[in-house]
């Protein structure tokens, strides 16, 4: 068993060292560190934005890319979360606590530089347990019937939206509302249409970039414009001599990092928590340990390597899921599992077996990645800095321009750049009601194979509704639904919030980043 | 909880309230408009059955959603942040800058659909950049131009997505 995963990895090497492979993980990597960077844009806006460049390519060369953009735009907002105090993305929220008093203190760069390290780590240990845990769990996949398939996937749908953030209501609302968009369209079983009102534009459905680029761009734009606090860039001279920490700060990260590292691919584990959770579990487990808790908060080392660490390895185990049993566990996930199926890749368990060139190259590019990213970032440091400078009001109509253009270019079709236009506004609207709009994303992509499974277990038991509970593996995963709608109830009559919703106010990929600043208790 | 004028006026200024009833208005149109599609039997289910079904559950989610607004505000240890989230609109709305950004991909559209891609491209930063508070003609138009020439340079030369770079009244 072992040594046939070394084996693949072995081969997946060669596919990823494939020069223009390697290429084009480099394009990824540099201009997802690029984008990411940027203030108010996180990974799934980045994504979103760079996935029509994908479009030509080969489905290898294409996930591979994407998969770079993934983790540099993950690092790049390490940098803005630890030199401007603004949390481009939720698990960096954490981050911001400590990294921030470290610039101020001026040793920004050695904060920078120890999270190049512990994101290394913790992505190492998640691209470990991805080679040996994800043939298991597709050997255990492959015994799956409809039934089982349709209530892991309400798992982890319900697990997505509830132990994600805000209102658990709210985030079970925007999932329906996300399995109700994917039905828009013909209907594969009966070829009937549906919601299109005659437009034959709709027939093939909602288009996932105007959808994605509607809700985490136009609406987030819209959010941020006119809102965003100037940016101060006080403490942003960071040079590359200073990103060397010195032997007591290596020493000091050392133990932090590791328990990082196995707090989130512990939290990987558990379907639904995201690096969101695992970073915020980190942080307050370290500071719980601490023999000085006292100090957190004012640029403790421990404080920047441990979140960092949990965040990019549990990042790097929420692909096992999305790779192996075609479930993603968040909105990045389901945003590349549908970057995938646009290249006409079915996701699901077979894919490791009829894609092996995919999963494995994808593996393998991780870790080249991620040296990558080490290497690009101590030198290119300085640019970095001065790209977070860069002020909005020239951000944001650029990046319209490539919302506009990227929509066009997926069908070559204007109706879907309106089509952009009606979910950013309807985006907005959710967001200025308090709903989190990352849950849509989960449904849109899950809901037309969910729909698909829950017809054949329904034709295979007859239309008896029992057999979800009938089937044991079945049982167990509608067991879990249960405990955790039940667990939710709990605490809401209780009056207490969940002890795994972390306790601190920060935005989600949907709120201002300049109420986040406001909320952020670091400054 | 008595339901007087003032309890309800108290209800009305709540966001959740607003929020429960989009989702109720979402769910009754979604799942009237699925029930004119064949529903069939759970053995043999129709196109219309799914849709329904989520329609219906959306509609009981908004109303829970709506009837947490009415419960006694469950005050976490900062009530003042509890106040700031019930506002539907932002502290300073920004009327313009909302248009601009939604105007700018219609723009897009409209030039990009009868004259190209550099007028497209042109239009949609330039009224998208309007929307800053601190725009400036001359700072807008060179932006605009800038981004243009950079587009049209990587979406039409090198990604060569096929969309006429100039063209009078759309000969597509």
């Amino acid at each position: 068993m072992i040594g046939t995963s070394l084996e693949s990895l072995w081969y997946g090497f060669g596919v990823a060292l494939e020069p223009h492979n390697l290429m084009f993980c480099f394009i990824g990597v540099i201009v997802g560190n690029m984008v990411g960077v940027l203030p108010g844009m996180g990974p799934l806006a980045t994504i979103s934005i760079l996935l029509p460049l994908t479009f030509g390519m080969k489905p290898v060369a294409a996930i591979l890319m994407l998969g770079g953009v993934m983790y540099g735009a993950q690092y790049g907002g390490a940098i803005c979360s630890i030199l401007l105090n603004l949390p481009c993305h939720p698990p960096h929220a954490v981050t911001c606590l400590d990294g921030f008093p470290m610039t101020k203190q001026g040793r920004g760069g050695v904060a920078l530089g120890l999270t190049v390290f512990a994101s290394f780590v913790g992505a190492s240990w998640g691209i470990t347990e991805m080679i040996f845990l994800s043939p298991l769990l597709v050997r255990a996949a492959l015994q799956f019937g409809p039934a089982e398939v349709c209530s892991l996937m309400l798992l982890g749908l319900l697990a997505g939206s509830t132990l994600a953030r805000g209102s658990p209501v709210k985030g079970v609302a925007m999932t329906v509302l996300g399995l109700f968009l994917g039905s828009v369209g013909t209907d594969l079983e009966t070829g009937s249409e549906r919601y299109t009102f005659g437009m034959t534009e709709l027939d093939d459905g909602i288009e996932l970039i105007a959808l994605a680029l509607g809700l985490f761009g136009i609406a987030e734009f819209m959010n941020s414009v006119n809102q965003v606090a100037p940016i101060n860039t006080k403490y942003t001279h960071v040079s590359f001599k200073d990103m060397r920490p010195t032997k007591a700060d290596l020493k000091q990260a050392f133990f932090p990092m590791w328990r990082g590292t196995i707090i989130g691919s512990l939290c990987a584990l558990i379907p639904g928590t995201g690096p969101t959770i695992a970073s915020f579990v980190a942080y307050a487990t370290e500071k719980k340990i601490s023999k000085h808790p006292e100090l957190f908060g004012t640029g403790l080392i421990e404080g920047v390597v441990c979140p960092e660490a949990a965040t990019h390895s549990s990042v790097q185990g929420d692909f096992i899921p999305t790779m192996s049993l075609g479930i993603p566990g968040d909105a990045v996930m389901a945003l590349l599992l549908g970057a995938l199926m646009i290249q006409g890749i079915v996701p699901g368990p077979q894919l490791i077996s009829q894609h092996p060139d995919i999963f494995w190259g994808l593996v393998a590019s991780f870790w080249i990645g991620n040296i990558m990213l080490v290497l690009l970032n101590v030198p290119l440091i300085g640019i970095w800095v001065k790209m977070l400078a860069i002020p909005y009001k020239f951000l944001y109509p650029s990046a319209m321009f490539f919302v506009c253009i990227g929509v066009y270019a997926a069908n070559n079709d204007f109706f879907q750049v309106g089509e952009v236009v009606a979910i950013g506004l309807f985006g907005y609207i959710l967001l200025r009601l308090g709903f989190h709009p990352a849950p849509i994303l989960l449904g849109f992509v899950l809901g037309p194979r969910f729909e698909e499974n829950f017809r054949r277990a329904m034709l295979i038991s007859r239309g008896d509704i029992g057999v979800f509970v009938e089937r044991p593996i079945s049982a167990v995963f509608i067991a879990l639904c249960a405990i955790l709608i039940g667990s939710q109830i709990y605490f809401r009559l209780r009056g207490t919030k969940p002890p795994i919703e972390p306790s601190l106010h920060t935005h989600d990929t949907g709120a201002p980043p300049v109420a986040a600043e406001m909320r952020t208790p670091a400054e | 909880m008595r339901p007087s004028t003032s309890h309800l006026r108290e209800l009305m200024g709540k966001r959740d309230f607003y929020a429960g009833g989009l989702m109720v208005l979402l769910g009754l149109f979604i799942a009237l408009k699925g029930a004119s599609y064949r529903a069939g039997t759970l053995m043999h289910m129709g196109p219309g059955f799914l849709p329904t079904a989520l329609g219906v559950l959306l509609v009981l989610l908004g109303i829970a959603i709506a009837a947490a607004a009415l419960a006694p505000v469950a005050l976490g240890p900062d009530g003042a942040e509890h106040e700031e989230n019930q506002r539907i609109l932002p502290e300073n709305p920004q009327w313009w800058a909302w248009f601009c950004i939604l105007m700018s991909p219609v723009l897009f559209i409209f030039f990009g659909r009868y004259f190209g891609m550099v007028p497209g491209t042109f239009a949609c930063v330039f009224i998208a950049a309007l929307g800053d508070k601190g725009a400036t003609w001359r700072g807008t138009l060179i932006l605009a131009t800038v981004i243009t020439v950079f587009g049209v340079g990587l979406f039409s030369y090198f990604l060569q997505v096929p969309m006429p770079i100039l063209t009078w009244w759309g000969a597509q």
